[in-house]
């Protein structure tokens, strides 16, 4: 105990970032809620520049992936006053606004000149609004995301691995840029020594408890011609969800993870892929573009080793939507400071340097300024991929019905029950209870 | 006076406790008998109407309305026994109830067998035999949600240390097989680190019954010649079921009601091979916040145990007698 | 004749001999993982993951310090200009191009646990024995149906319980308090402290109290003078299973709190490093965890013992 002590009383830095006990935030203490990764710690040091100016102390909550929306919905509907500030996954748009958990930014809006034109359009639609599309913000675009891919390009680059792709396939080793390509890649490389290792095609999304499977599949569903609904806004499913496209995506999704992934990677989501492509498993990765300038960075992957590439297309263009928007909880008892730091963040030079420390910033100064594209060896697909995003529902409901995915896909991709025209009419049965609840279906 | 006292099991004191002559002489000096019986008892009666049955009660309400905890606006409707209806027809609903039925049976199983054999053993009074006792309980003193989470460590194909002891002693290559990812293997994975853990409660329990077998006995059996084996099938088995179905009752509701060591190790993978009973309620109220639903699934499961338990302790009950 | 074990004959030094081997090997083979646990606590990140495991490393403070610290990624000239640093840990983390910048968690969830972990067991023992006492020396009405209502509040799912204790805290405003806890797990493990102290008090034969009361003693000053020293170990016993779940409890915990009362268990498998779950400190925090259960049962195994054995005799 008493090393632990000292370890403690060792450690006394200029600023105390830590998480926890101040739950009744003093008028000049502000606490922000969101995910434990890479984007978090860059806000911690983006936000030195807001304490600086405003004086207040801002403490932060980070929670890691698996358990951040179960932990902060439960702190939520428990009424908890944990959280000022709240960035939160889009899909908890609908269930926080209906219930009084976000406070509505309009007016302040309007009474600061904050004008969402001055973001990206789609980061708003998916971020921002509810219900969905019309013009009534419940939080300011904080970070645009979408999953996208990474590869070895040390790998990809050697003249020997070159020729025997040639060879056996007829076009050039290059990252692929269709679901069919990917599965020749990934079979490629799939138990090949490289290094005196043996290394596996690529590390994709399987996670089972959150949210996982249903953002990898839907990588391989949306391009092959997966939707939601016929007519947006009509919970019209049948033909949609279970179209022969999308049946297609699903058996496109599970076969890449039979032939083509390391083996244990059954509940995998980003740590573990991240986990993959730098211990050298994997020749390629799916993961959130938020972690790519880390990526970049890496001492071992990084550099001139990797390379990165936008979801590859099938049918259409399609990446799977991720990022957040950053609302104000509404039981706070800092309202003021939380506003504050929601105007500050607004600005276009703090969303300049946002991105220069690692956040995705979709402020269009930001976005639309010449130098982004080179700004990053990402930048470019990510621009493309934020102009072909699709998300997931944001009902409301939207955790059961993410559940009910998760549920069926995970049954089908990892466990193997059934087919994939099965799993995702049952899928169609699930949405359609839920929906009948909510009475958005009428039986 | 403290020589005297002595703990014996049987009912000598218990039955001197039985009769309490109202008429001894004795100066009620303070509070009466009567008000200290309440006031000793009702703390206690009075938290568990509050903790327990108020919010069972409460959760019948539950059941039989359409409310939505991550809703608490909304409007709540009564749905009579819809809820009840949708869970018991729903194939998921069984697919639990028999992935729990899987892992109670051949826990209980496993660790009966093994749990005897080690009490057996450790009656025999080797040297060192208390010593390594107490080593042998130490899993059961760990966090079952920690050790969930560890073994799920320990269970990686690639880096954890079960394929390679495996793999040590059968050749067959580490990787081949993922514990946690075969749909058949998974709910042997959940069985093996829960034996893992509660083999010594089971090797206790048999422990105290086996201890409790008077040694005149065995003397008497010795005198008519009955042989080894035969002493151990008419004593020393007949003797130890009480405390052997003891066991057996208190690890198979303990694991009915089973939910943290499952939902960390596999989370109920893959798909929903190891999904629990308790895992499928924890996601119905909790992720999906059918709080409604969820509650009418929480009564049948109690119902269920409760219903189980009592006609298993009146089994028991039966075979204490004899 | 028999020695003094209950067994078939007197067993031979060789029966003695294959039983105790026997007993020693699986104890041991029980260990592995968990000295795997102290192993890990002493190895680097990238040891703990290496393929295949490592069994021969070079033993660090690494995870323990992961465990207790925040730590972020800086540039290298960011870390010379920083002074000389402050330390094992410190040393460590700048050898990885990072900084230690606050303290992690940990120790506010472990003394969380303490508090509440304590707290609720000496509650609950308080309440048993108090009640144990009561139904074992008064005639109660409906004393049979209440000690068994008592006992079958442990057969509902923890979790079937959470969901009306849920909304219960959210508006009694008891959510993610630690009062809000010890009230919980107390009333958990009343159920089983007056079950078990029931039996132990009913071995103290009623005449020790009716002497003492003769001799001038109200009955509560010979429940406290003549009764209770000789429950300690029923006592003692009783207080460790109390301890035991709470300490390690996990359902409750994790879905009725979040930051202010978290304990331990739901904490420790959300310790990550940059990649995917820091291991070492994982298990540096897991061993620290075990180390007072553990202190606690070795003190006193005898009275554990006599508690889980005497539950097996009564009803």
């Amino acid at each position: 105990m008493s090393r632990a002590l000292k370890l403690t009383l060792g450690m006394t830095t200029a600023l105390s970032l830590t998480a926890a006990a101040s739950v009744s935030a003093k008028a000049d203490e502000l606490t922000l809620c969101w995910a434990a990764w890479d984007p978090a710690n860059a806000l911690v040091e983006l936000s030195k520049d807001f304490e600086a100016q405003t004086g207040t102390e801002m403490s932060f909550e980070f929670v890691p992936w698996p358990n951040f929306a179960d932990r902060i919905l439960n702190e939520l509907n428990a009424g908890g006053k944990l959280c000022d500030l709240l960035i939160g996954d889009s899909q908890w748009i609908g269930g926080s606004a209906e219930n009084g958990y976000y406070v509505k930014l309009n007016d302040f809006f309007e009474q600061e000149g904050i004008s969402m034109d001055d973001f990206a359009a789609a980061a708003v639609n998916a971020y921002s609004t509810w219900p969905k599309g019309t013009p009534n913000f419940w939080a300011l675009p904080a970070m645009g995301d979408a999953n996208g891919w990474f590869y070895r390009k040390d790998w990809f680059s050697r003249p020997e691995l070159q020729a025997e792709f040639k060879e056996k396939y007829g076009r050039d080793l290059a990252p692929p840029a269709t679901w069919d390509e990917m599965k020749e890649v990934g079979e490629f490389f799939q138990g090949r020594e490289i290094d005196g290792k043996t290394v596996y095609g690529a590390a994709i999304f399987t996670e089972r408890a959150s949210e996982g499977i249903t953002m990898g599949a839907t990588s391989a569903m949306y391009p092959y011609g997966f939707k939601y609904e016929n007519t947006p806004g009509s919970y019209d499913m049948e033909g949609a969800v279970n179209s022969p496209e999308a049946v297609a995506g699903l058996e496109a999704y599970k076969e890449l993870y039979k032939c083509c992934t390391p083996p244990g990677y059954t509940d995998s989501y980003m740590t573990e892929g991240l986990d993959a492509f730098k211990s050298g498993q994997v020749a390629m990765a799916m993961n959130w573009f938020a972690f790519f300038p880390g990526l970049a960075k890496d001492e071992n992957v990084g550099g001139d080793k990797i390379g990165f590439f936008v979801n590859p297309k099938q049918n259409v263009a399609a990446s799977t939507l991720g990022g957040q928007g950053i609302s104000v909880v509404a039981n706070t008892d800092n309202m003021d400071g939380a506003l504050a730091y929601i105007k500050w963040f607004a600005q276009p030079d703090v969303q300049k340097k946002w991105w220069d420390l690692g956040g995705y910033s979709v402020h269009n100064d930001v976005l639309n300024d010449p130098s982004f594209k080179d700004s990053q060896p990402f930048a470019a697909d990510f621009l493309v991929a934020m102009n072909q995003v699709q998300d997931f529902w944001q009902e409301p409901s939207y955790a059961i019905l993410l559940q009910d995915m998760q549920k069926r896909l995970h049954d089908y991709v990892v466990a193997d029950k059934g087919t994939a025209k099965e799993a995702l009419d049952q899928l169609i049965e699930d949405w359609t209870e839920t929906f009948e609840d909510d009475g958005k279906i009428n039986n | 006076m403290n020589e005297r006292f002595s703990t014996t099991l049987e009912g000598t004191a218990d039955a001197a406790a039985r009769s309490t002559p109202p008429a001894v002489a004795r100066r009620l000096r303070g509070l009466s008998d009567r008000a200290i019986a309440w006031i000793f008892i009702s703390p206690t009666i009075i938290l568990l109407l509050a903790i327990n049955i108020f919010p069972l009660c409460w959760a019948i309400y539950l059941s039989f309305t359409n409310y939505r905890a991550n809703r608490p606006n909304s409007e709540v409707e009564g749905v009579g026994l819809r809820n009840f209806e949708r869970v018991l027809t729903d194939g998921d609903t069984w697919l639990a109830m028999q992935a729990t039925a899987h892992f109670v049976f051949w826990t209980i199983v496993l660790q009966t067998l093994i749990g005897f054999t080690l009490a057996y053993l450790i009656d025999r009074k080797f040297r060192g035999h208390a010593f390594w006792t107490t080593v042998i309980l130490i899993p059961m003193m760990l966090s079952p949600a920690v050790v969930g989470n560890f073994w799920r460590f320990l269970y990686q194909p690639q880096i954890g240390l079960f394929n390679y002891i495996v793999s040590f002693f059968s050749g067959v290559e580490p990787s081949s097989f993922q514990m946690l990812g075969d749909v058949t293997l998974a709910p042997w994975a959940i069985i093996i680190v829960d034996t893992w853990m509660w083999t010594p409660y089971v090797m206790l329990i048999c422990l105290a019954g086996l201890r409790s077998i008077p040694d005149y006995i065995y003397e008497a059996a010795e005198v008519d010649r009955a042989s080894p084996w035969r002493q151990f099938w008419s004593i020393t088995i007949p003797m130890a079921l009480p405390f052997i179905m003891l066991a057996v009752l208190f690890r198979g509701i303990e694991n009915f009601k089973m939910f943290d060591m499952v939902v960390l190790l596999t989370g109920g993978g893959p798909g929903s091979t190891t999904e629990l009973a308790s895992i499928t309620l924890k996601r119905e109220a909790f992720e999906s916040w059918r709080t409604g639903r969820a509650s009418a699934f929480a009564i049948i499961l109690f119902v269920a145990v409760f219903g189980l338990a009592n006609i298993y302790v009146k089994a028991l009950n039966r075979v204490k007698q004899r | 004749m028999s020695t003094s074990a209950h067994s078939v004959v007197a067993p031979g030094r060789l029966s003695k001999s294959i039983a105790g081997a026997v007993v020693i090997i699986y104890a041991l083979v029980t260990m592995i993982p968990l000295a795997w646990i102290l192993l890990t606590s002493l190895k680097s990140p990238p040891d703990s993951i290496s393929y295949p495991p490592k069994v021969i490393f070079e033993p660090t403070a690494e995870g323990y310090c992961n465990l207790f610290t925040t730590r972020s990624r800086q540039t290298d000239e960011y870390i010379e200009s920083l002074g000389p640093p402050q330390g094992i840990c410190d040393e460590i983390t700048r050898k990885r191009n990072m900084v230690i910048v606050g303290e992690s968690n940990y120790w506010p969830r472990f003394m969380n646990s303490l508090i509440i972990g304590f707290g609720s067991t000496v509650l609950a023992v308080f309440l048993g024995t108090l009640a144990a006492y009561g139904f074992s020396r008064f005639r109660v009405p409906l004393a049979d149906d209440l000690l068994f209502f008592i006992l079958s509040t442990r057969m509902m799912p923890p979790i079937a319980v959470a969901i009306p204790i849920y909304l219960m805290y959210r508006e009694l405003g008891l959510s993610d308090t630690a009062m809000g806890m010890i009230l919980l797990y107390t009333a958990v493990n009343v159920s089983l402290a007056v079950w078990l102290l029931k039996g132990f008090i009913d071995e103290i034969p009623r005449e020790y109290e009716e002497a003492a009361m003769i001799d001038g003693y109200s009955r509560m000053q010979a429940f406290f003078k003549v009764v209770l020293p000789q429950a300690t170990t029923g006592i003692a016993a009783t207080a460790i299973f109390c301890l035991i779940f709470a300490w390690n409890e996990y359902a409750f915990a994790v879905l009725l709190t979040s930051g202010e009362a978290q304990t331990a268990p739901p904490f420790i498998p959300t310790i990550i490093g940059e990649g995917g779950q820091d291991w070492p400190a994982v298990a540096a925090g897991t061993t620290i965890f075990l180390v007072p259960i553990l202190v606690f049962t070795i003190l006193l195994r005898k009275q554990l013992l006599r508690g889980i054995t005497f539950g097996a005799v009564r009803k």
